[in-house]
């Protein structure tokens, strides 16, 4: 059994004036020059749990030590260090597919299954902080996240953030979590999602092909009307679209439907990902509202699936294990929970297809679980 | 608009649709709650509707922005401009099929073949075409028995392209008789899409297609096999044209072009252009015999492909393009506005310019309502001219008698080509006339299908639609009912 590595831990801390947004680097990667001396931190692999900067310029070094999860930082990894702390926050993790700038905690919707609740508070400071975070991340990095709460919330200081991220990190296309409510005015649409549009996936969650369901979802009067007004104006720019249905008791009724839905008035979306639910946030707490075993809504996925790719859209399905899938709908099932918070059940033990399967989110107990959770031991399904 | 059409006629079961082309199949007693109180529908049931843009009050209201866009790609042939342009380089041809009286000569005719002059300017024509998409399709007659002619055609257009940059493609229309290896590596160099006709079996093809040698199909096939020595097995493709004998046999059809390695064929009934009555008489048929075997065939293809050996009737997998997908298929005889001028323009060897080839056919027997103009003429004034002006007041099917009320309008055409041919005006009432019933016919039984959605069938279907190798469509998915 594998555990989920977290994104914070505790160290000794010393040298941090105020908040320091650090790259961790070894030696040998500092050496060229590529982030300045004060932004980085060197990573002295021979002292176990320490790491620590030398800063040649004004000779007043940050340093940790004593970090207590030793893998939670590598070098590479971009850190979040605060004066009087000992918490370590891991704000970018070479190597991990799941890295998410986290926007802001506002959000104008209030979905009934949000596994991370909005805040309604002014935390405007985190713009800077991701401008920070975005210079320090690598060159090559491919995918870059970015959620919250409602990114587009920030207006047109999220259009400077895609700016920001063309300066440092041209390469990578930034994944941008949003319900496009506030891009149904066709100016704010422009001047933030008109710009980059090869390099910014814009998400959007769509529950139901109807203004009722979907609304009740997303606890919003007039929500599915702003999100298809949003949706026609990223289509307009020819923005890149991905649309995300995370799959419950009160969306699997008309998921084919919605299928049909998308493909009908949406066909320039590329991608629908169909995905179980996170059990945090208001999940957990509406879990009577929302609680389907997956196991009684496969007919329908399998419906949704292939319509959605016999029609030349590319679909995948998050956050379910594969045992609970029919094997026709294996080639879309994608690893898809950050690994921060993957884990595998005990009932995994033998599983000859562990190696490729979702998993579970570690907040998931066993009352989330699927009644069709059972190791694969048969040959022929692992082939 | 919401339109209403009964898919059999009891009526057991109506499919309502709008201009977009979402449709729902409903049961009687589901019609009839519809139309006197949507409310008492199930709640599921008019979340169907609403979701489809089918509740009556949809009629009232204005169109959302996706459903405007919906609609926009629909019909978006239309903004594109001519994209096929049919050069008539010779009307000579030496066979003489009874079929086609009016669209050839003599092989020995001094007086059938396209000046260099005429070729010259209607390639001119086609690049004033707005459409980003040009597409030079030649016929004849036997277009290759002046190949000299589409060499040139060939290469000039290539050149010309050179500083234009459309996306341009070559087709030709052949017996292929008279192809020799050097043309047909020509073909290859340059992918022209070759087409042939075949019949049937040899006896069929043979007295439905004489030639001097009384060996049509002998020569056809072998010649086949030579192109697709040079261009590869896809290189050349095939269609019969339907004639009463073949009525008989669907199967044997099929067989044929099984035998002969094509995976597919398209289904035509024989054109009423260009033959006398006495010959319709000999070769001709009632629109329901028609369909009759086009049932029988459609069947026996479905077993086919349900057996796991695909194979496609292409006219059916146009019509369920437009019923299965937001887009249009291209094809042009199913366009609402028409295609006619709009999509093709014809270049007649005598240096006419029509909007259809069987627009070039009706002026053959004397009418001169078809003619556009000539080759020399800048395409505005073509595009501008009287024939265009006729034809378009039945251009429109949404907007045409016959053809305003009915359901199956979203994913037919208005064909005014046609019906000023046969009916002597491109407005003509089309309920009732063949190409109405045809079809209805076809529509009705394909709608029907949907709503028993056997899982083979609608595999098939998908495929079709799609475009895809039957392989790659595993399982149909969903199907709007």
């Amino acid at each position: 059994m594998n555990r989920a590595i977290g994104l914070h831990t505790h160290a000794v801390v010393h040298g941090v004036d105020g908040i320091s947004i650090l790259k961790v680097l070894t030696a040998a990667e500092a050496m060229k020059g590529q982030y300045s001396l004060e932004s980085s931190l060197i990573w002295e692999s021979w002292v176990p749990g320490a790491a620590g900067s030398i800063n040649f310029d004004n000779g007043a070094g940050i340093s940790i030590n004593r970090i207590r999860d030793e893998g939670a930082i590598k070098p590479g990894d971009v850190i979040r260090l605060r004066q009087n702390s000992s918490l370590v926050s891991v704000l970018y993790r070479r190597g991990s597919k799941a890295n998410t700038l986290f926007a802001t905690e506002q959000c104008n919707s209030d979905c009934v299954m949000c596994s991370q609740p909005p805040r309604n508070e002014d935390d405007s400071w985190r713009v800077r902080e991701l401008e920070r975070t975005i210079e320090l991340v690598d060159r090559d990095e491919v995918q870059l996240g970015v959620s919250g709460g409602e990114p587009t919330l920030l207006g047109d200081r999220l259009g400077h953030l895609i700016d920001h991220s063309g300066r440092h990190i041209p390469e990578t296309v930034l994944h941008i979590l949003s319900n496009g409510r506030a891009l149904g005015n066709p100016a704010l649409a422009t001047q933030v999602a008109g710009r980059r549009l090869q390099h910014v996936v814009w998400a959007v969650p769509l529950y139901a092909d109807v203004a009722d369901l979907h609304d009740e979802v997303v606890r919003a009067p007039g929500g599915f009307k702003e999100t298809l007004d949003g949706l026609y104006q990223l289509g307009r720019l020819g923005a890149r679209v991905e649309l995300r249905v995370v799959l419950h008791r009160m969306t699997v009724g008309r998921l084919p439907k919605l299928a049909s839905f998308i493909y009908r008035r949406l066909p320039f979306v590329e991608h629908v990902a169909l995905m179980g639910l996170e059990p945090m946030g208001f999940a957990k707490r509406n879990r009577d509202q929302i609680w389907i075993d997956p196991a009684d809504y496969m007919s329908k996925l399998k419906e949704t699936v292939f319509h959605l790719h016999n029609r030349g859209i590319t679909t995948s399905i998050y956050n379910l294990p594969l045992c609970v899938l029919p094997t026709q709908l294996w080639p879309f099932a994608e690893q898809s929970i950050s690994d921060w918070k993957n884990v595998y059940a005990a009932d995994c033990e033998g599983c000859l297809v562990m190696g490729k399967c979702a998993g579970f989110f570690v907040s998931a107990g066993p009352a989330w679980r699927s009644r069709a959770v059972r190791p694969i031991v048969n040959e022929e399904h692992a082939a | 608009m919401i339109r209403s059409t009964a898919l059999d006629a009891g009526g057991a079961q109506v499919l309502l649709s709008n201009d977009l082309g979402d449709y729902a199949i409903l049961s009687a007693d589901e019609f009839e709650a519809y139309k006197l109180a949507p409310d008492t529908m199930s709640l599921d049931r008019r979340r169907d509707l609403e979701a489809r843009s089918l509740l009556a009050e949809d009629s009232e209201r204005q169109w959302s922005q996706l459903e405007k866009a919906a609609f926009n790609t629909r019909k978006a042939f239309l903004l594109e401009g001519p994209s096929l342009h049919i050069f008539v380089v010779t009307l000579r041809c030496d066979h003489s099929c009874q079929y086609c009286q009016v669209s050839r000569a003599s092989i020995h005719s001094g007086k059938h073949d396209m000046s260099y002059e005429d070729a010259t300017l209607a390639i001119e024509r086609v690049f004033e075409s707005p459409s980003q998409t040009l597409t030079i399709e030649f016929q004849g007659g036997e277009p290759s028995i002046r190949f000299d002619l589409v060499r040139y055609i060939v290469e000039r257009a290539k050149q010309r392209n050179e500083t234009e940059g459309r996306k341009l493609s070559f087709a030709m229309v052949s017996t292929l008789h008279h192809l020799s290896d050097e043309d047909l590596i020509f073909c290859r160099d340059h992918e022209i899409r070759i087409s042939t006709s075949i019949d049937g079996p040899p006896e069929l093809h043979n007295m439905n297609r004489p030639n001097p040698g009384r060996d049509a199909w002998e020569r056809t096939v072998s010649a086949v096999e030579n192109t697709r020595k040079i261009l590869g097995p896809e290189g050349v493709s095939a269609l019969p044209t339907i004639t009463r004998a073949a009525l008989r046999n669907p199967e044997g059809l099929i067989n044929q072009y099984r035998d002969l390695g094509f995976p597919t064929i398209f289904l035509r009934p024989i054109s009423p252009y260009g033959f006398a009555t006495k010959t319709r008489k000999a070769i001709g048929y009632d629109m329901a015999d028609y369909l009759r075997f086009y049932d029988q065939a459609l069947n026996y293809i479905l077993d086919l492909n349900a057996a796991g050996e695909p194979f496609e009737e292409t006219y059916t997998a146009i019509l369920l393009r437009h019923i299965l997908t937001p887009f249009h298929s291209g094809y042009l005889d199913l366009r609402s506005p028409a295609g006619a001028g709009l999509g093709v323009l014809v270049y007649n060897y005598d240096g006419r310019v029509f909007p259809a080839d069987e627009a070039r056919m009706a002026a053959e027997t004397g009418d001169d309502r078809f003619a556009m103009g000539k080759v020399s003429d800048p395409f505005d004034v073509l595009m501008s001219s009287e024939a265009m002006r006729w034809l378009a007041t039945g251009a429109v099917s949404e907007h045409l008698p016959g053809c305003r009320n009915c359901a199956f309008v979203p994913y037919c055409g208005s064909d005014p080509v046609y019906h000023a041919t046969i009916h002597g005006d491109p407005a003509a009432n089309r309920s009732g006339t063949e190409f109405c019933q045809k079809h209805t016919h076809i529509f009705q039984s394909l709608f029907r299908r949907i709503a028993t959605a056997d899982a083979e069938t609608m595999r098939t279907f998908v495929s079709w639609a799609m475009q895809k190798p039957r392989e790659s469509v595993p399982y149909c998915g969903w199907i709007d009912q």
